[in-house]
C-alpha cells in the first residue's frame, strides 16, 4: 500500500469522530434523502419514455395539435423535466445543503460536534 | 447510427473554400493569442492539469459545453433529425438528461474528494496502485475512442468544407489539426484549453442560435407548419419514430449506456476540478446543463429545417451525406458566409474536444501511471507536469496517426463506444466508491476490468464490427452478439460485479472512508484554488 493511505492516528481520529456524529448522519441523511429519490424518479421517467418510443410507436405519432405529436411533446416534457430538477435541486442545494455543511465544518474547527 | 457514416468520395462542393479556411485561420489565431495572454503562469501541476483551480461555475459550465457538444454532436444530431426525423430527437435527450447523474450524484462530491482525475476518487480509500492503474487504463481507453471519433470526424469535415476528396490531402489536415491541438494544450495546459472550449461553446451557441431564428422567421415561429413541410418535402414519415432504429433492445442498450455514460466521461469529470469549491463545480453543471438543453433545441429545429428547406436528396447527394445536413441548411440560409462561419465552427468543436481529451489523457499517464504507480509518488511536481507534457505531445501524435487511419470509420458509432465503455467500466465503481462503505479494491478492479473487458468483446463480435453491408468489415462475418450497443448487458454486469468483488473480499480502512466521506460532503480538506 502507498505512504498516502496512511493519514496520521490525530487526523484519522478526528474524521472517524465527525463521521460518528450525529450531526453528520443528519448532513448524509439530508443530502442522500434528495438526491436518491430524485434520481430514480428522473430514470424512471427516462426509461419510460424511451420505451414507449421504442414500442409505442403508432401513440407517440398520434397528431394533438397541427403536426404536433405526442411523441414530441413528451420529448419536450424530457427537457422541461431535466431543466426543472435542475433548478429544484441548485436551489435546495443551495438553500439547505450548503448551510448544513457549513455548519459543520464550523463545528468541527471549533471541536464541539454533537 | 450507420448513416452517420462520411462518404470519401466527394461529389460536389459548396461555398468557398478559401473563406472557410480562411474564417478558421482567423479562429485559430485568435484563440492562439488568447491561449499564450491567458497561460503566463503555468509552472504547478494545478494550473497545468486544474487551470489553478481559478475558473468560476458559470465558466466552468460553458467549457463544459464545449467539451461536450462535439462536431458528432453538431452535425450528426442535425443530420439525424434531417434525415430520420423524430428518431435523431429521441437521441439527443439521452445526452441532455445524462446530466442528472452528474449533477446530483457525482459532481460536487468528486470535486471536494479528489485532485485532478478520476483515479484520485477511486483510490482514495482503496489500495492506491492497482485501483489507480485501471482507472487510468479505462481513463486512456474512453479518451482514446473518443479522440478517434473526432479525428475521423475532422477527415469527414474536410471533404465536405474544402473539397478535399483524396485520402492522402484529408491526412494532411487531419496531422495540422492534430499539431494545432497540441501546441494549445502545451502552451495553454488546462487554463488555455479552457478558454479554447469556452469560446468554441459561445461561437457554437451563437452560431447555431442565429440559423434557428433564421428557419424560425421563415415559417412566423409555427413549429408545426415547418413539420408539416419536411414531411412532405422528405416524402417520409419523420414525425413518428423507426426510421434509425430498427432494433428496440439496440435503442434502449444505447440509451442506458449515454445516459450513464457521461458522468463516467473523464475528460467531463476533470473538468470539475478546475473550479474553486463544490458549489461552483454545482454550478457548473447548471450552466452546462442549460446550455446543452437549448443546443439540443436548437437542433431540432436545423434538422427540420434542413429537412424542409435543404432536402433529403441534396443532403445525401453531399460529400458528408448526413453530416452535411447543417453545414448546407447555413448555405442555404446565408450563402457562403455563413457557411464559412458555421464551418469554422465546426472545425473549432472539434480541435477543442480533441484538445480537452489530450490533456485528460496526458493527466492520466502522468498523475496516475508515472508519478503513483511507477514512481510510488516520489515525484517532484515539475517533472509531474513535464511528463504530461511529453505523455500530451505523444498522445497527440498518435491521435493524428489513429484519426489517419480512422478515416472513414463512423463518427457516432466510435463515441458510442467510448460512451458504454465510460458507463459500464468507470460509472458502477465512481458510485460505488462515493456511496457504498463495503467497497473494496477487489469490488474496483472486478468492475472497471470487467466492464471494459465486456464492452470491448460484445462490440469486436456485434453487427458493427462484422456481418452486415454497413459494418467496419463487412466481408467477415464473426458477429454472434445481435446488438450494436452493449450497454444493457455490460453496466448490469458491472455493477454486479462490483458488488460480488467486495462481498468476496475483506478490506475496510475506516480512517480513510471516514475522511472520503467527510470531506465529500462537507469540502473539508478538499483542494483550494491557486492564488496567484
Amino acid at each position: 500500500m502507498s505512504g498516502q493511505n496512511d493519514i496520521s492516528d490525530e487526523r484519522a481520529a478526528r474524521y472517524i469522530e465527525v463521521q460518528n456524529s450525529q450531526e453528520f448522519a443528519d448532513l448524509r441523511k439530508k443530502f442522500r434523502g434528495f438526491v436518491f429519490p430524485m434520481t430514480g424518479a428522473f430514470l424512471a421517467w427516462y426509461f419510460l419514455y424511451v420505451l414507449l418510443a421504442s414500442y409505442a410507436i403508432d401513440f407517440m405519432a398520434t397528431k394533438i395539435w397541427g403536426n404536433i405529436t405526442i411523441g414530441l411533446v413528451l420529448g419536450l416534457a424530457q427537457f422541461a423535466t431535466t431543466f426543472a430538477i435542475t433548478m429544484v435541486y441548485a436551489r435546495w442545494a443551495d438553500r439547505e445543503l450548503d448551510p448544513a455543511a457549513a455548519k459543520l465544518a464550523e463545528h468541527m474547527e471549533r471541536g464541539e460536534l454533537r | 447510427m450507420s448513416a452517420l457514416a462520411l462518404p470519401w468520395q466527394a461529389t460536389t462542393q459548396v461555398g468557398n473554400t478559401t473563406l472557410n479556411i480562411g474564417i478558421f485561420l482567423v479562429f485559430v489565431l485568435v484563440t492562439l493569442g488568447i491561449v499564450i495572454k491567458v497561460s503566463k503562469q503555468n509552472t504547478t501541476a494545478a494550473d497545468y492539469y486544474a487551470g489553478g483551480r481559478a475558473f468560476s461555475g458559470r465558466q466552468n459550465g460553458i467549457a463544459i459545453t464545449g467539451d461536450y457538444l462535439s462536431a458528432a454532436s453538431f452535425l450528426g444530431i442535425a443530420g439525424a433529425i434531417a434525415i430520420n426525423g423524430y428518431d435523431g430527437f429521441l437521441y439527443s435527450i439521452g445526452f441532455l438528461v445524462a446530466w442528472l447523474v452528474a449533477l446530483l450524484l457525482v459532481a460536487e462530491l468528486l470535486r471536494n474528494t479528489g485532485r485532478f482525475t478520476m483515479a484520485d476518487v477511486l483510490s482514495f480509500r482503496l489500495r492506491q496502485r492497482p485501483v489507480r492503474t485501471a482507472a487510468a487504463v479505462t481513463t486512456l481507453a474512453v479518451s482514446a475512442f473518443y479522440l478517434l471519433a473526432q479525428m475521423a470526424g475532422a477527415g469527414g469535415l474536410v471533404a465536405l468544407l474544402m473539397g478535399i476528396t483524396d485520402r492522402g490531402g484529408q491526412s494532411i489536415v487531419i496531422a495540422v489539426v492534430g499539431g494545432i491541438m497540441i501546441v494549445y494544450v502545451l502552451v495553454g495546459g488546462m487554463k488555455g484549453t479552457t478558454w479554447v472550449q469556452i469560446i468554441k461553446a459561445a461561437l457554437l451557441i451563437v452560431g447555431a442560435g442565429i440559423m434557428t431564428l433564421w428557419v424560425g422567421t421563415k415559417y412566423g415561429f409555427n413549429m408545426s407548419g415547418l413539420f408539416g413541410d419536411a414531411v412532405q418535402r422528405a416524402q417520409a414519415p419523420l414525425l413518428s419514430g423507426g426510421l434509425q432504429y430498427k432494433n428496440k433492445i439496440d435503442f434502449i442498450s444505447l440509451s442506458i449506456a449515454i445516459v450513464l455514460g457521461t458522468a463516467g466521461l473523464p475528460h467531463v469529470l476533470m473538468r470539475f476540478y478546475t473550479v474553486p469549491t463544490s458549489k461552483e463545480a454545482r454550478r457548473s453543471v447548471v450552466w452546462a446543463i442549460w446550455l446543452i438543453g437549448i443546443f439540443y433545441l436548437f437542433t431540432l429545429v436545423l434538422g427540420y429545417g434542413a429537412a424542409a428547406l435543404v432536402g433529403k436528396d441534396a443532403i445525401n447527394a453531399a460529400p458528408g451525406k448526413q453530416n452535411s445536413a447543417a453545414p448546407l441548411l447555413a448555405f442555404h440560409l446565408g450563402g457562403e458566409i455563413l457557411l464559412g462561419v458555421i464551418s469554422a465552427v465546426a472545425f473549432a468543436t472539434i480541435l477543442a474536444v480533441v484538445a480537452g481529451l489530450t490533456i485528460t489523457a496526458s493527466a492520466s499517464f502522468a498523475h496516475d501511471i508515472y508519478a503513483q504507480v511507477i514512481k510510488r509518488g516520489s515525484v517532484a511536481p515539475d517533472e509531474e507536469v513535464k511528463i504530461a507534457r511529453r505523455a500530451a505531445v505523444v498522445i497527440g501524435i498518435l491521435a493524428i496517426i489513429g484519426g489517419i487511419f480512422a478515416n472513414g470509420q463512423n463518427i457516432a458509432f466510435l463515441v458510442a463506444l467510448a460512451f458504454a465503455i465510460a458507463a459500464s467500466a468507470n460509472l458502477p465503481t465512481i458510485l460505488f466508491s462515493l456511496f457504498w462503505k463495503k467497497f473494496t479494491t477487489r469490488g474496483a478492479l472486478f468492475s472497471m476490468y470487467g466492464g471494459l473487458a465486456s464492452a470491448l468483446t460484445l462490440i469486436i463480435f456485434s453487427p458493427t464490427v462484422s456481418g452486415t453491408a454497413t459494418s467496419m468489415f463487412p466481408t467477415a462475418n464473426f458477429a454472434w452478439f445481435p446488438l450494436n450497443n452493449p450497454g444493457i448487458i455490460t453496466v448490469p454486469l458491472s455493477f454486479f460485479l462490483g458488488w460480488l468483488g467486495s462481498v468476496t473480499s475483506d478490506e475496510h480502512n475506516e480512517a480513510k472512508y471516514a475522511e472520503m466521506e467527510v470531506r465529500s460532503l462537507t469540502g473539508a480538506g478538499a483542494e483550494k484554488a491557486i492564488a496567484h
